[in-house]
């Protein structure tokens, strides 16, 4: 999995949980809270479904690394990547 | 033995909701319901060929889309539902009405502060920053320790009256503790009320309750309805299993109970400590009244909802009488922005009745007692309504009391809001079981939604 695809499935979960954001502009260098109406209730839900539809376990103490979809592709692809 | 990670005990709106979470993250989850029919305190039956609802009046918390932090929209976004599944429509106005004057109010705050101003001249500029100190208040300081709302209004607005006309409303609409109420929980009840505002399904309670359970089924969620849990099995402070009504056990890893907190207590065999007294029930009684007009005819097509009290001051407590006549609610459920109006007119009314008077009755004095204060709630209910424009033809009613409440939800006095006693963390003496639902503290169907939504996230889930 390339960084462009792990960003697209965090942007897929995302539309998922909250169907009416906008994410046709989402910088990814820039924090999600800062672009997008997401509380803490939605953040644990990215965890949630990342376990869910991916296998992918994120500890409680690494929520911090899915701060931008930037830091999402860098923490998260070699996880996917692992799985294979 | 049948096991699940989570067992759920109720399938009421804290319930479900709980149970789609679960359901939706993989959990192996069952929910255990005595009765036939979903819905715990707001549920729906047929009765002659009708169908009528329980608890929904008028959903609170209508908050626009675009506030994505609003209680309404959280709760939508983490069940996974698309609001106009809940084919929810604003209402045409509400009002408080008392002796000396009426207040109106719409979803529109700007409504009611016109209202204020024309009504309490000299209370409009407390009034105003009440309201922002309402809507600005901090999330996050709403659970703090109890704090007087009524201390906190008199700083605000001097005229009684005026701060009774909007205590009225907001401890009918949700307050479990009498007379006064926490601070917070008033916050939490303005905004739910006259800030986010009132909307009902053209069909009632129904429609909310079929997109929960078709949401919780489709999420893989498991609902076995004449099925109560008769008690829990507890063994060095962990509840180990469920024993059914009838018998059977069943395994569980957490257990979720909406029962309520003394209620939970009892299941547990030798009970837990509660550390406190029962606290306070508050019940009530409503009659439903069909009538043959339609409510454009009667006149009464205006107001969705009427909050009233008599006299100078408005008293919410148990009442001494069967039913207190002083104050109550009246909900005419066809005013409402439903695209087709509804052809029969109904009239709800809700009061203050007291527990005991209507528990200790046998059979026939119980019927007897209910056709007496059946009228004399009507009689004073319709002070408040403008005079009806034509003979009125009823052609069906009927009528609850704490002991139905009781009878139906197994909730200790039919408490329609729990006792006063809240345990906002969920947590209880036994590691593995939590409380969700009216004790635990959020109350109204989004509430008890959120509540749901909230204990399965804390305990359940990760």
């Amino acid at each position: 999995m390339t960084k462009d695809e792990c960003k697209q499935v965090v942007l897929d979960i995302i539309a998922e949980i909250a169907p009416d954001e906008d994410l046709s502009d989402v910088k990814p260098e820039v924090a999600l809270r800062e672009q997008l109406d997401l509380d803490s209730m939605d953040f644990l839900d990215i965890v949630m479904e990342l376990r869910k539809k991916h296998d992918i376990e994120v500890p409680e103490a690494e929520y911090g690394q899915l701060v931008s979809l930037e830091s999402c592709a860098a923490y998260l692809t070699p996880k996917f990547n692992a799985l294979v | 033995m049948e096991t699940y990670e989570v067992a759920i005990i109720g399938a009421g709106m804290s319930g479900l909701a709980a149970g789609i979470r679960l359901a939706h993250f993989g959990k192996k989850v069952c929910i255990f319901e005595r009765h036939n029919a979903p819905g715990g305190l707001n549920s729906f039956y047929f009765k002659d060929g009708r169908k009528y609802d329980v608890g929904l009046h008028a959903m609170t918390n209508f908050a626009d889309p675009s506030i994505k932090r609003a209680p309404l929209n959280r709760i939508l976004r983490q069940l996974r539902i698309s609001r106009e599944d809940l084919q929810l429509r604003a209402h045409k106005r509400s009002r408080v009405a008392s002796d000396a004057c009426d207040l109106t109010f719409t979803n529109d705050i700007e409504h009611l502060i016109e209202e204020v101003a024309s009504a309490f001249p000299s209370q409009k500029d407390g009034f105003i920053k009440l309201f922002e100190e309402i809507r600005d208040f901090d999330d996050r300081k709403l659970s703090g320790p109890f704090a007087s709302a009524r201390e906190k209004i008199r700083s605000f607005l001097s005229d009684p009256l005026l701060e009774d006309m909007l205590f009225c409303p907001v401890m009918y609409y949700g307050s479990s503790t009498e007379q006064d109420m926490d601070w917070g929980q008033f916050i939490i009840m303005f905004r739910s009320l006259f800030i986010e505002g009132l909307a009902r399904p053209r069909e009632g309670i129904r429609v909310i309750m079929k997109v929960l359970l078709d949401r919780y089924r489709e999420a893989g969620g498991i609902r076995r309805m004449r099925t109560g849990v008769q008690r829990i099995e507890v063994e060095g402070g962990i509840a180990k299993r469920l024993v059914l009504d009838d018998g059977e056990v069943i395994g569980a890893e957490r257990i979720l109970s909406s029962a309520g907190l003394f209620e939970t207590s009892e299941l547990c065999a030798g009970g837990f400590d509660v550390g406190e007294k029962e606290g306070t029930r508050l019940g009530f009684a409503e009659t439903i009244s069909t009538f043959e007009q339609g409510v454009d005819e009667i006149g009464w097509n205006e107001d969705a909802i009427v909050f009233f009290f008599d006299g100078s001051r408005f008293d919410y407590r148990k009442p001494n009488t069967a039913i207190d006549l002083r104050s109550g609610v009246i909900c005419m459920p066809a005013n409402f922005q439903y695209e087709e109006p509804l052809s029969e007119g109904v009239v709800r009314i809700t009061a203050l009745a007291n527990q005991e008077k209507w528990f200790n009755l046998g059979e026939s004095d119980y019927l007897e007692e209910k056709a007496k204060w059946e009228s004399r709630i009507w009689d004073s209910a319709t002070r408040f309504l403008p005079r009806a424009r034509s003979p009125l033809s009823r052609v069906a009613f009927d009528m609850f009391t704490p002991k139905t409440v009781h009878h139906f939800t197994w909730h200790k006095q039919g408490a329609i809001y729990g006792s006063s006693i809240k345990w906002k963390s969920g947590r209880t003496p036994v590691e593995n079981l939590f409380l969700c639902g009216t004790d635990q503290g959020y109350l109204g169907i989004v509430g008890a939604l959120l509540s749901g939504v909230t204990i399965a996230n804390e305990h359940a889930l990760r």
